[in-house]
């Protein structure tokens, strides 16, 4: 390999060249790869149709959750309750039959370790530094918190991957995004992606892998990083990097897949070569003052539509592209809201704390510091708690944040994709509004006419207990 | 994917235009979990009608069409071609084809066969009574009647047709230089 300074992106793809074509075109290894149930059927029908087998069932995980409805999901006998919608059903039994069949490691719905993929994989530290990681699912770049690189794929792709462990992929751009400084108080990972993409715009990063640089990400937790990635491809970004460091090897370290003994150490050398080199070129900069970003949320229906919590429903025509002009407005008659309005005089009839952006143990914490003590407010109508996983979930009851949350009037659920995307039972009503901890808040996301306020776990939690958007610096003692 | 060299059988006279991807497969049949078993729901609109060709037993296990222009147009959908093949469909002659559908087609290791309008019309008559051959090597269609129509096809495409090769089964074909990548990879990253 050349001596040219290298960036942790160049560094993961020149590891993963199986073969480089004239065109520029490159054959690249995965390490990983993540199974789903809705994205799969038709790919593993595909290699039985060509009587064709998984090639390396070693490197692939099968995990269900999109469909999954988040009740129990045993009977007081231990019994497996049966799923309701038919079709969810059948593309559930499809993924319990495809796994075995193909001699793919299955962690079913009721076993302990099951949750959403991007929770499961670095959870069970499968999801490693330096690896390719894919799934059917375009948040699979949440692991890029890992210093993975981790895109989502088509159906089409994810069969070649099961057949060939490998993609032909174009390299990307990269994107150095640097936020350093002093965050705010009560400003979350949640709050600086939003931040992030409401300045780079939905289509900022397209075309681009993100790394996000600076003493912001340095100094934040596994699972911050993990949130602020998953959310790169609303930015338009392919995938999003941090490179591993001391606290990715610390969280990682005893996992049950991690490596163990002296392949420890040597992995844990390989990964710190990863570090992009002094004097590497990215495509592009963008730079960021971590005291600018405030807690944040979204008032319309693309991600990039942020605005403070102190802040106002912004007017279309404040707008410079005449494009953007016309879909605020489009997105303001849908959110059924009005220019000028006090984003705090917001009521809301739902919150939703889950999904794989902010659904791990740190963000229950977050949450349940909020809701301690007080009440879900009369005009909301239900507030879900989805841990990510069944892990999660006994970590939380372990530390009694469940009892902090039913006794606040939330409901209590087990581990699924949940009102992120609706597939399963918990839909927002037409009409109705959810303070949302997920990803996206497209119009229809969580059930036809919903309208999503995307926001951090804490913001989610103030909503909830107030009935409005809500300034979380209000409620609880800020440092 | 099967290689196909010669494709050769009794074939469904279709002489119709503009055969869409509705007709081919309607769209209540697409939430399906499968690629397989699309066969039923083929040509549903034209197997409502009493004496069609798709249940006529003479046709039993056909394995061409003889069809209309614009074969295939309409919506993207692969599972027009997931249908067919389905059905024991391995070859399609028209005058011409929807783009997309070719390119469905193909993928699934489908030929598609595009000849003038008089050699279609001679090959529906053929196909009521007697086998058609289409020969992908030498790019001709043959009946038992000493006809011959030599057909263009794009060399890329006969040969991954004729060698089994779709997208997966290319990569598959660089077996070796995906083993001696594990190989290094076993070497340098144990710990994968
Ligand atoms: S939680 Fe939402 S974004 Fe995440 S994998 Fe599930 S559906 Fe996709």
């Amino acid at each position: 390999m050349s001596s040219k300074p290298r960036t942790l992106y160049e560094k993961i793809w020149d590891a993963h060249v199986v073969e480089r074509r004239d065109d520029g075109t490159c054959l690249i290894y995965i390490d990983r790869h993540l199974v789903h149930e809705v994205t799969s059927p038709q790919a593993f029908e595909g290699l039985r149709v060509a009587g064709r087998t998984v090639r390396r069932p070693d490197l692939t995980l099968a995990v269900p959750d999109h469909n999954l409805p988040t009740t129990p999901r045993k009977d007081v006998d231990g019994k497996r309750l049966p799923i309701a919608d038919r079709e969810s059903a059948q593309q559930l039994a499809a993924l319990e039959k495809n796994a075995p069949s193909f001699g793919i490691r299955y962690i079913d719905a009721v076993a302990p370790e099951q949750g959403i993929v991007h929770v499961v994989g670095p959870e069970q530290g499968f999801s490693l530094p330096g690896t390719t990681i894919v799934c059917g699912d375009s948040h699979t770049s949440a692991h890029g918190g890992m210093g993975a690189l981790a895109f989502g794929i088509g159906t089409s792709e994810v069969e070649h991957v099961l057949a060939t462990q490998t993609l032909l992929l174009t390299p990307s751009k990269t994107m150095e995004v640097r936020v350093e400084g002093v965050l705010g108080a009560a400003v979350t990972p949640k709050d600086v992606v939003l931040a992030i993409i409401g300045r780079i715009g939905a289509a900022g990063g397209t075309g681009f892998v993100i790394e996000y640089t600076g003493n912001v990400f340095r100094e934040m937790s596994v699972e911050g990083r993990l949130t602020v990635c998953n959310m790169s491809i609303e930015g338009g970004a392919r995938a999003g990097l941090v490179a591993p460091d001391e606290t990715t090897f610390a969280y990682l370290k005893g996992r049950p897949m991690a490596p163990q003994g002296a392949d420890w150490d040597r992995a844990v050398a390989w990964w710190k070569s990863l570090a992009t080199d002094p004097g590497a070129q990215y495509d592009k900069v963008v730079t960021i003052d971590a005291s600018t970003i405030a807690p944040s949320l979204t008032w319309g229906t693309s991600p990039e539509d942020v605005v403070a919590i102190t802040g106002v429903v912004p007017d279309p025509m404040s707008f410079a592209d005449p494009s953007k002009q016309v879909a605020a407005q489009k997105s303001l008659d849908y959110m059924g809201l009005t220019p000028g309005m006090r984003m705090q005089d917001v009521p809301v009839e739902h919150v939703f704390i889950g999904s794989c952006t902010n659904s791990r143990i740190e963000d229950l914490r977050a949450a349940a510091v909020v809701a301690k003590g007080r009440h879900v407010a009369p005009n909301v109508r239900q507030a879900l708690v989805v841990p990510g996983s069944g892990l999660v979930k006994a970590q939380a009851e372990a530390e009694g944040l469940d009892k902090i949350f039913i006794e606040a009037g939330f409901e209590w659920r087990e581990p699924g994709c949940s009102m992120c995307l609706a597939m399963n039972p918990d839909k927002v009503p037409p009409g109705e509004r959810c303070a949302s901890t997920s990803n996206r808040n497209f119009v229809g996301r969580q059930g036809p006419g919903a309208r999503t306020h995307l926001l951090s776990p804490a913001m989610a939690a103030a909503a909830a207990v107030t009935g409005h958007l809500a300034d979380v610096r209000e409620l609880v003692e800020v440092a | 994917m099967d290689a196909v060299k010669q494709v050769e059988g009794r074939a469904f006279p279709l002489a119709l235009k503009n055969i869409d991807t509705d007709v081919i497969i309607p769209a209540h049949y697409l939430k399906t979990i499968t690629r397989t078993g699309l066969g039923k729901g083929a040509f549903e609109t034209i197997r409502a009608q009493p004496g069609n060709v798709f249940d006529d037993p003479e046709y039993a296990g056909a394995k061409i069409i003889v069809a209309g222009d614009n074969f295939g147009c309409g919506s993207s959908r692969e599972h027009a071609a997931w249908a067919l093949l389905d059905m024991g469909v391995t070859a399609v002659i028209a005058p011409s084809f929807s783009d997309i559908f070719s390119g469905n087609a193909f993928k699934n290791g489908i030929v598609t066969v595009v000849l003038p309008q008089e050699a279609v019309d001679r090959l529906v008559e053929v196909a009521k009574t007697d086998p058609i051959t289409v020969d992908l090597e030498h790019q001709v269609v043959t009946t038992p009647f000493q006809d011959r129509f030599a057909f263009e096809i794009d060399p890329f495409r006969k040969h991954c047709l004729m060698n089994g090769l779709d997208e997966v089964g290319m990569t598959m074909a660089r077996d070796n230089a995906i083993s001696a990548f594990e190989a290094r990879m076993k070497a340098d990253r144990p710990w994968l």
